[in-house]
């Protein structure tokens, strides 16, 4: 087993990154908490600082003013670290692609390791995203 | 705590237009001033509708806020019909209607749940967003999508709703009533709630007027205004229903403003179906071949306020000019009234009370020192504060029960002896 697997074998603490979404994959993200889902029950808890984290989640598109500070608090994460881009946007830039502040999709900006991609992705695709990524 | 500090809250905001930085001036553990800052969520969304046609404009303005996926593309549908000046079919409105009436549950539940949330009270949290779910399901069933719901086209709606599912529908909502009626009765007579809730972040009639606050939150304070009443447009008129007004303009008015929506909401949405069962099925939309010159505005009440857009077209196939105003915008500048004075912990409540998607700005809220700009407290201790804030008055509150109950017990003990002699 080497240190990374070692590091992701027990409870994820994920970190969510909102970079300039529409709030739907946030929401949808959040509903993964709730009742329904509970990933709680797998260890999964999203936590205040990207300090305790073993999973930073970016969603939405990323635009100018928040690409220094994706950057920020990807230097700011212990490593290893798992990203994960969620929603079109994340993915690619989506629909805002076109627009004058995009500053590109986040794999040209952080290393991304899972692309879970929707608009918005449904709470399902996030556990079978993660389930992925852990059995790679 | 040194005597000023700055608190800023934010700057990740995911509501389309105003994703701010919020300043807290504190003096001590009192809010002397707010200010703030916007432009962390720009996407420029305005100038890519320019490059983009008329028809797919909708999924654009549909992603200004994925709370809001209905309200944006409604005002949007109304301002080209102005233009286009055609007149929707009966059954098209009443879809319509009925989308935007389940988005507007969706979003108080939601509300419910982040306020519960920073108040302490995870379980309200749970609950609200697990009675939310079965609206999301319904969502799944009418448009194919739970949020993103792309229903709307010039001149009517892309789906019909099938006879079938009307009861599917019906048997969902029945279901929600009681569950949201026990969770509105468990907030609303909470006592500790109460303490933390009435009389805070108060507006007045007139800081609405002059804020020009939208939606909930200028109901909560008196002002009687409703886009889906005072400026008609799809089934709104065609149902019976009422605008509910608060008076007291505190917390509290807001959350129950909220609660009471959504028992209307759940009401228009039967009476929509009910009317929808005498029209022409697949009656759903006329066709619009191509747009003439002209300006148009559309207005519609989102579950925050009124959403306003114009659209400038010069009869080609992509608008001019596009033009945004979203609620949380104007009931923003409100904070300004509604946090001076108040504890930083109550701030924290009054800022999330307006329901500007408070959700994603707790992360990044930190305190500086205003003098070494030393980091005192970030957003989870925000959070932390205000909710051991409610652990204390629930503490203070079973602490009197207590006494209470000794006091009692020592007196039936008493009683028992002397019967006993």
């Amino acid at each position: 087993m080497g240190l990374t697997d070692y590091c992701f074998k027990k409870s994820l603490w994920l970190f969510h990154f909102a970079g300039a979404s529409c709030n739907n994959c946030d929401i949808e993200l959040l509903d993964c908490l709730t009742p329904r889902y509970d990933v709680e029950r797998f260890g999964m808890v999203l936590v205040g600082s990207v300090r305790h984290a073993d999973v930073l989640v970016v969603s939405g598109s990323i635009n100018q003013k928040c690409r220094s500070r994706l950057l920020t608090i990807y230097e700011q994460a212990p490593k290893p670290l798992l990203v994960i881009a969620v929603g079109a946007c994340g993915c690619t830039g989506g629909i805002f692609a076109e627009g004058n502040t995009f500053a590109g999709p986040v794999d040209s900006i952080i290393p991304v390791d899972l692309y879970i991609p929707g608009c918005p992705p449904k709470p399902e695709a996030f556990l079978a995203g993660i389930v992925k990524l852990l059995n790679k | 705590m040194p005597e000023k500090t700055i608190i800023p809250v934010g700057p990740y905001h995911p509501l389309q237009e105003e994703p701010e930085l919020f300043k807290l001036y504190c003096d001590g553990e009192i809010v002397t001033d707010i200010e703030w800052e916007t432009g962390y969520n720009h996407r420029g969304i305005e100038k890519i509708n320019e490059s983009k046609t008329f028809e797919q404009v909708f999924f654009v303005v549909e992603r200004i806020c994925g709370i809001c996926s209905t309200s944006h593309p409604f005002a949007y549908a109304n301002a080209m019909e102005e233009i286009a000046h055609v007149t929707v079919p009966d059954r098209a409105k009443y879809i319509r209607s009925i989308v935007g009436e389940l988005e507007r549950i969706h979003s108080h539940l939601l509300w419910v749940g982040l306020a519960g949330h920073f108040i302490g009270y995870n379980t309200v949290f749970m609950w609200a967003w697990k009675y939310r779910e079965p609206v999301l399901d319904l969502f799944e069933i009418i448009t194919g999508n739970r949020n993103s719901y792309a229903m709307f086209k010039i001149g009517g709606v892309r789906r019909d709703i099938e006879e079938k599912d009307f009861s599917t529908i019906l048997t969902i909502l029945d279901g929600l009533k009681p569950k949201a009626e026990m969770l509105m009765n468990a907030v609303i007579d909470d006592p500790v709630i109460h303490m933390r809730t009435k009389g805070k972040g108060i507006l007045t009639r007139q800081d609405i007027i002059d804020f020009c606050a939208v939606g909930p939150t200028a109901r909560a304070s008196g002002v009687d205004i409703d886009i889906r009443r005072d400026d008609p447009y799809a089934a709104y008129p065609l149902v019976n229903w009422k605008v509910i007004v608060a008076a007291e303009g505190d917390i509290f008015a807001k959350a129950v403003v909220r609660f009471l929506e959504i028992f209307e909401s759940i009401s228009i949405i039967e009476q929509c179906i009910e009317k929808m069962r005498k029209e022409k099925p697949g009656d759903i939309e006329v066709k619009v071949k191509n747009i003439p010159e002209g300006d148009g505005s559309g207005r519609a009440e989102a579950p925050r306020g009124e959403v306003f857009h114009y659209v400038k077209s010069d009869g080609s196939n992509a608008p001019v000019r596009h033009k945004i105003r979203a609620p949380s915008y104007v009931n923003v500048a409100t904070f300004k009234k509604s946090c001076v004075g108040q504890t930083i912990t109550d701030a924290t409540l009054a800022l999330a009370a307006v329901d500007p998607c408070y959700c994603c700005t707790e992360r990044m809220a930190s305190v500086y020192d205003a003098r070494t700009r030393n980091k005192i407290l970030d957003g989870t201790g925000l959070i932390r504060m205000s909710q051991e804030q409610t652990r204390l008055i629930q503490g203070r509150k079973s602490k009197v029960e207590g006494q209470r109950s000794k006091v009692e017990g020592r007196r039936s003990k008493v009683e028992g002896r002397r019967s006993k002699e």
